[in-house]
């Protein structure tokens, strides 16, 4: 058995406390300006202030307290777009996996069709059409993630389905819908709790992505995409406005793949007890 | 078991001229085609024949679980105690199916699933035949387990499948099945994934269960000597279509089909002077262009002008016993 993965829970559990408890934390909070502080750097660098531990922005907003309230905005949309992307990917893979014939044929060239649109393209549309904000980048994200949660579901229920169990399953009188729910589902569970983990790096990077396009969260709500992108004029001499919401999203996006990674081994029953 | 065993004339299951055609783009194969027998309360009938004759298609049409994908039983009656269960609604067969009429799959590797406990798949079967409540469903989940001979079962039952081995998986689907308490049970080579120590076993634990509930089993094998130890009759197959039936010591001492002759005559004895196995010749006919004569004819030694045009008919050769030849019409 491998060791419970401790920094990188610890990791994940500071950045989820932060979230939950963004105002209270912040020192300061991340929308007002103070002009004259403007792009001091962290503390421990020539012109830092104990004031300002991660230095500030261009606009002299505390870098720490954006970081801390952009894990929240951050979270919430990786939750959101998880939950709905990868909700109907499982449910569009089960169904196409087990029911095969026509319903396969006619979801999966949906799948298809979801390949080829280009993600980010689609979301700026999105945001054209319906303006900025946590829904369309949720919605965006979704569109994004349920097609390959789907044909890797699909993959997985088709290995499945000749399997003898299901066979059993059958010969007792079971529905195709008991089937697939008390049959099928559970033993895809594994499959999706690594996708969902994985998916969280790929949604966060989405997330940075758009709203570093400007497709996301509308500033001045701090996400740490966001927060990228506007340190990206001033990398040379404040280098710190962008490295450090970068430095956020590595952590995080390591930490959650790290869990997974040990997630999965431990709902595998076969390694259990081993 | 002498209760319910005990009358073995009542015929619980009648399969009359089934056909169950594979249509696929290169043609049809004719899997299944024109099979008919009968099975009494209480009777072991052994199925027998080579791979792919057609043993499995049999059992899954009986069960309406053909794959998908061109499998169809497009003719033939299967009366379940009266009821033609090829024209049941597909709801109706769900209630059909582990209540009167189940089924032990080949492989116990794979027959359970691998994130339950065995307890949890055994608690299913239960309360899909009783409902009940939980205390009441898991003293009879104990009791399922210690009827197929699984020592300790309070412990086994909270155990995962890959925790135990083939024997016992294979014992905790025959509990799961007998739950149903099916009337009719298709065996499709319950022991052939199993070690050979453990065949015996099983067969003996099979044989009980049968006695003791009375149910008629339909056990298909390509095993003689399984045949001998556990059948009360026996049934050839051979591309498709049944060549002989009857009870297995007539036919064991009277084989009266050319193909039963070569088959028995192909197993080792276990006494008397080695010599060389006797084998049959050439290969089984393509069941996607058979002809209209004997299947068997292009094998037969005794093959004749008639063989070629048109299939025999069922004669008679003894007490319960037919067999399909034109060598055996009365002339």
């Amino acid at each position: 058995m491998r060791r419970i993965p401790w920094i990188p829970i610890t990791i994940i559990s500071v950045i989820v406390i932060m979230a939950a408890f963004a105002p209270l934390i912040a020192p300061y909070s991340p929308i007002d300006q103070t002009l004259p502080d403007k792009l001091l750097p962290p503390f421990w660098l020539e012109g830092g202030r104990g004031k300002y531990i991660l230095g500030t922005d261009p606009f002299g907003r505390d870098i720490l307290s954006r970081l801390i309230h952009g894990a929240r905005v951050s979270l919430i949309v990786a939750l959101l777009a998880l939950t709905a992307g990868g909700g109907v990917g499982l449910a569009i893979g089960i169904l196409a996996g087990y029911l095969g014939g026509p319903v396969d044929s006619v979801l999966m060239r949906l799948v298809d069709a979801a390949f080829t649109f280009p993600a980010i393209l689609f979301a700026l549309l999105l945001a054209v059409t319906m303006g900025q904000g946590m829904a369309t980048l949720v919605i965006a994200i979704s569109l994004l993630l349920w097609a390959s949660f789907a044909r890797i579901i699909r993959g997985e229920v088709l290995a499945l389905k000749q399997r003898d169990f299901v066979a059993l399953a059958k010969v007792r009188g079971c529905s195709a819908l008991r089937i697939m729910l008390t049959h099928i589902l559970p033993n895809v569970l594994n499959t999706f709790m690594v996708l969902v983990t994985l998916n969280i790096g790929v949604v966060i990077i989405a997330e940075a992505a758009l709203s570093f396009l400007g497709a996301g969260i509308p500033p001045p709500t701090p996400t740490w995409g966001l927060m990228i992108s506007e340190g990206r004029g001033r990398i040379a001499d404040a280098w710190w406005v962008s490295l450090i919401p970068g430095i956020a999203i590595t952590l995080l996006v390591l930490s959650v793949n790290l869990f997974g990674d040990w997630l999965r081994d431990r709902l595998d029953p076969r390694l259990r007890q081993l | 078991m002498s209760a319910a065993g005990g009358v073995k004339d009542e015929t619980i299951l009648e399969v009359r001229d089934l056909r169950t055609h594979f249509f696929l783009r290169r043609g049809v194969v004719k899997a299944v085609d024109g099979v008919s027998f009968t099975l009494r309360r209480g009777e072991v009938l052994g199925l027998v024949g080579e791979s792919g004759c057609g043993k499995s298609v049999t059992a899954l049409s009986l069960m309406r679980l053909l794959p998908k994908g061109g499998a169809r039983a497009i003719g033939g009656e299967v009366l379940l105690d009266g009821t033609d269960i090829l024209t049941l609604g597909d709801s109706q067969m769900r209630e059909i199916r582990g209540r009167k009429i189940s089924m032990i799959l080949q492989d116990p590797q794979t027959s359970l699933n691998p994130v339950f406990t065995v307890g949890d798949q055994l608690r299913e079967s239960i309360f899909r035949r009783a409902g009940g409540r939980t205390a009441q469903i898991m003293r009879e989940a104990v009791a399922a387990l210690r009827r197929v001979d699984i020592a300790a079962p309070e412990q086994r039952i909270g155990q995962y499948p890959h925790q135990m081995s083939g024997g016992m998986k294979q014992r905790v689907v025959g509990a799961i099945v007998m739950s149903g308490e099916p009337e009719v049970l298709i065996a499709d080579e319950p022991t052939t994934a199993l070690d050979v120590t453990i065949q015996l076993q099983y067969l003996k634990l099979l044989q009980r269960l049968q006695r003791e509930t009375g149910m008629a089993i339909l056990f298909i094998t390509h095993d003689f000597g399984v045949v001998a130890r556990l059948c009360d009759r026996v049934a050839v197959m051979y591309a498709g279509r049944i060549v002989e039936c009857g009870p297995v010591q007539e036919v064991f001492e009277h084989p009266s089909h050319p193909y039963t002759q070569a088959l028995i005559a192909s197993v080792p004895a276990m006494t008397g002077p080695i010599g060389r196995l006797t084998t049959i010749e050439g290969q089984p006919p393509s069941l996607m262009d058979l002809s209209a004569g004997c299947r068997f004819e292009p094998r037969c030694r005794h093959a004749e002008a008639r063989c070629r045009e048109a299939y025999p008919p069922p004669v008679g050769v003894g007490p319960d016993h037919t067999a399909d030849c034109w060598r055996l019409q009365p002339a």
